[in-house]
């Protein structure tokens, strides 16, 4: 058991160790696991609805390069997105960031929920009493009629 | 059911389709003249001066930096554009026109070549009193020019007030670029 026990705990590090090319930049596989997280996050300029990871456009592979360069120099994921917001503004973020222009945009579910909550209001109906229980008289004669 | 809630019922419906229709009727109208662009991106450069850049001249033309657009004379026209880019080719005769009628106009050439741009120049014409040559690309990433044509107007104290992406045609420098133009005059 024991023998197996350091090269086991070695694994993780075969994978960290393993170096990764896209895009002409040399990183490891942590590294561009986060660079892939941070330009899943940015959208393609050019293609409006993809991201930059997954565009085939030129300025999203240069875009590809740029994030992965400030990777390898030890960026913080939110300095390299602040870089992008700084340059193309807050449409290249896939998902919008609260604030005064979006608070219609986040508020629509809780609006859409209020006014189903009031339409089934205003439409609820209230209640017919049952009617009164047949007198002696009305059963009698009821029974005449049905005859 | 109060008659209030019955009309109630049957009006907010009603009304929920006619402020949608008011709005769509508007957005598309506006699209017609022209007046709005569902695709066009706000630049976030609009209200700050052109970050740093010192790009080399192309074709035999003097290039700039930044601080050359710190203050002229008067608000002038920053375009970029290629020789491979189609909609720069559309543009190019509303260019020259401009070029003729007094608008100072420099270029920032994208992603070219000398020779190539040369032949271009040749052909169209050439509207530039300027042209510097960003053969990499990353100048124009820091303007966040997303795609070339991309036109923007620099006002006498270096500050960018407009940024058109696009080939300029002349209902956009009808109805936006000459008026800005003289407003910054």
């Amino acid at each position: 058991m024991r023998r197996w026990l350091l090269p086991l705990l070695l694994v993780p590090a075969l994978a960290w160790g393993q170096m990764v090319t896209r895009d002409g930049v040399t990183l490891t596989q942590p590294q561009e696991t986060r660079a892939e997280a941070i330009g899943g996050q940015l959208r393609c300029l050019v293609c409006q609805n993809e991201s930059i990871e997954a565009s085939g456009a030129t300025l999203a592979k240069q875009l590809r390069v740029i994030i992965r360069q400030h990777v390898v120099a030890g960026d913080s994921d939110k300095s390299i997105i602040d870089f992008m917001v700084q340059r193309y503004g807050i449409f290249v973020l896939l998902k919008p960031p609260v604030m005064p222009l979006t608070y219609l945009l986040y508020a629509m579910p809780g609006l859409a929920l209020a006014l189903g909550v009031l339409a089934f209001w205003l439409g609820r109906r209230t209640r017919v009493p049952p009617p009164a229980p047949l007198s002696a008289a009305d059963r009698d004669r009821l029974e005449e009629l049905l005859k | 059911m109060s008659p209030l809630r019955r009309r109630l019922l049957f009006g907010a419906p009603l009304a929920v389709a006619a402020a949608g229709g008011a709005g769509f009727y508007t957005i598309l109208r506006r699209m017609q003249d022209n007046k709005y662009d569902p695709h066009a991106l706000p630049s976030p450069l609009i209200g700050k001066r052109p970050p740093a850049f010192t790009l080399p001249g192309a074709a035999g033309f003097q290039g700039f930096s930044n601080t050359d657009l710190l203050a002229p004379p008067k608000p002038m026209l920053v375009n970029w554009f290629a020789s491979w880019c189609v909609p720069c080719l559309q543009e190019a005769g509303m260019l020259s026109v401009l070029a003729r009628t007094g608008t100072t106009i420099w270029g920032i050439n994208f992603e070219d070549t000398g020779p190539n741009l040369a032949t271009y120049l040749a052909q169209n014409g050439n509207p530039y009193a300027r042209i510097a040559a960003d053969a990499s690309g990353l100048t124009a990433i820091n303007w966040g020019v997303y795609g070339v044509p991309e036109t923007y107007v620099i006002d006498k104290t270096g500050i960018v007030r407009w940024r058109y992406a696009g080939a300029l045609t002349l209902d956009v420098v009808k109805s936006t670029l000459d008026p800005m133009l003289k407003h910054y005059a």
